[in-house]
């Protein structure tokens, strides 16, 4: 009897197994059908909504060729910061010129009003851009890597790109060094492999931080901003001298400060 | 004529800006707010070029009871008298000078990491 029960339960079980993915089956067929119907019926939809998408655009063929130009100038505008207003003006030259020759290369033309500073400031930007390009302001930026940073045991911290960074501020290692080690507050030194070896636990976040207040000091020219400078001493006082525009500016020297007296005292001497 | 002459350039005192923020802030004389590790993840906030007109003892003693940590005056052979703090106070330090009216807030650099 038990055994028979076993086989019964087992037969159930086998049957109630099968029986419930073909139910599962049979509802996913519906649904897929389902969705396909209703995807058929969008795809209908969609053609007829691209055709009269394409009627549209039949009818306004003279409206989009004029479109195309007005992006263009948008795009060459963005550094202006008055995308709203370009904007506003090409759907204003839209109402205005329907009929009109589609040779519109500026919005005031096809109509005799005045010039607005925005636009030929817009203007003259482009025309700057096509010329020359490294005129037109956006300047490239100039990307200095991440100092990476390792632990020599638990005390002392490793600079590793120093050098690479020192090279690509154009500075001597000295001052970049000095300045470090006065802002860290600590004693470091360069090692074999020219990497700064520093006392202390550092992240590198913390290194960053500094280097950034360094360039801003001591490598950033303050008229142009460009980074292009060179730094000179000058019977003790320190110029730095813009390669691009020229100017100059006297810069302080690095002074360490005071320096508490940290850890163990020799109590006998 | 000849005294308009003379008494123009003595009139006029290329100095007397200079003197007068000098006075009145100490216009180059910059408040440095220092940090220096110790061991482990302690540090030492050090505070250096307040004006010599102020008692030190009595800044400190309200930096302490604000802050809640210890701190010395330190008597420096160059640098004269620098204020020690336990911990990092720089923050707190340069607002608390602000605040205090101590120190102009562009005359105040915090240095460190």
């Amino acid at each position: 009897m038990a055994d028979e029960n076993q086989l019964d339960a087992k037969d159930e079980v086998a049957e109630l197994a099968p029986f419930d993915p073909t139910k599962k089956k049979k509802k996913k067929k519906v649904t897929i059908q389902d969705t396909e119907d209703d995807s058929v019926d969008k795809l209908a939809e969609k053609t007829e909504n691209l055709s009269v998408s394409e009627g549209l655009e039949s009818t306004f063929a003279g409206l989009k060729k004029k479109k195309k130009k007005p992006v263009e100038t948008s795009i060459l505008n963005e550094d202006t910061g008055d995308a709203g207003e370009d904007l506003d003006d090409h759907a204003g030259e839209d109402d205005k010129g329907d009929g009109l020759v589609p040779e519109h290369r500026y919005p005031w033309e096809g109509s005799d009003r005045d010039y607005e500073y925005e636009e030929l400031l817009g203007r003259v930007f482009n025309i700057l851009r096509e010329n020359n390009p490294e005129l037109a302001g956006d300047r490239r930026r100039t990307v200095m890597r991440p100092p990476q940073v390792l632990r020599e045991g638990t005390k002392k911290t490793v600079f590793v790109n120093f050098m690479d960074l020192c090279k690509t501020m154009h500075r001597q290692p000295d001052h970049v060094m000095t300045f470090l080690l006065a802002e860290l507050g600590t004693s470091g030194s360069l090692d074999g492999q020219q990497r700064l070896v520093v006392k202390g636990r550092f992240a590198p976040k913390n290194f960053e931080g500094i280097l950034r207040r360094y360039v801003n000091e001591y490598v950033i020219c303050l008229g142009c901003k460009s980074p292009d400078t060179i730094l000179s001493k000058e019977n003790r006082l320190f110029f730095l001298r813009c390669e691009k525009c020229g100017s100059g500016r006297s810069v302080a020297p690095i002074k360490a400060g005071f320096v508490a007296r940290v850890g163990r005292r020799n109590a006998g001497t | 004529m000849s005294d308009l002459d003379i008494q123009i350039p003595t009139a006029f005192d290329p100095f007397a800006d200079a003197k007068a923020e000098d006075s009145g802030a100490g216009s180059k004389e910059y408040v440095h707010i220092r940090i220096q590790q110790r061991n482990g993840r302690k540090s030492l906030t050090t505070v250096q070029g307040l004006k010599k007109e102020f008692s030190y003892n009595k800044i400190l003693k309200d930096l302490k009871k604000e802050f809640c940590c210890n701190g010395t005056v330190v008597q420096d052979p160059e640098l004269g008298q620098v204020i020690q703090l336990q911990g990092d106070q720089r923050k707190n330090v340069s607002t608390f000078l602000v605040q205090a009216g101590i120190v102009k807030k562009e005359h105040i650099k915090i240095h460190g990491f």
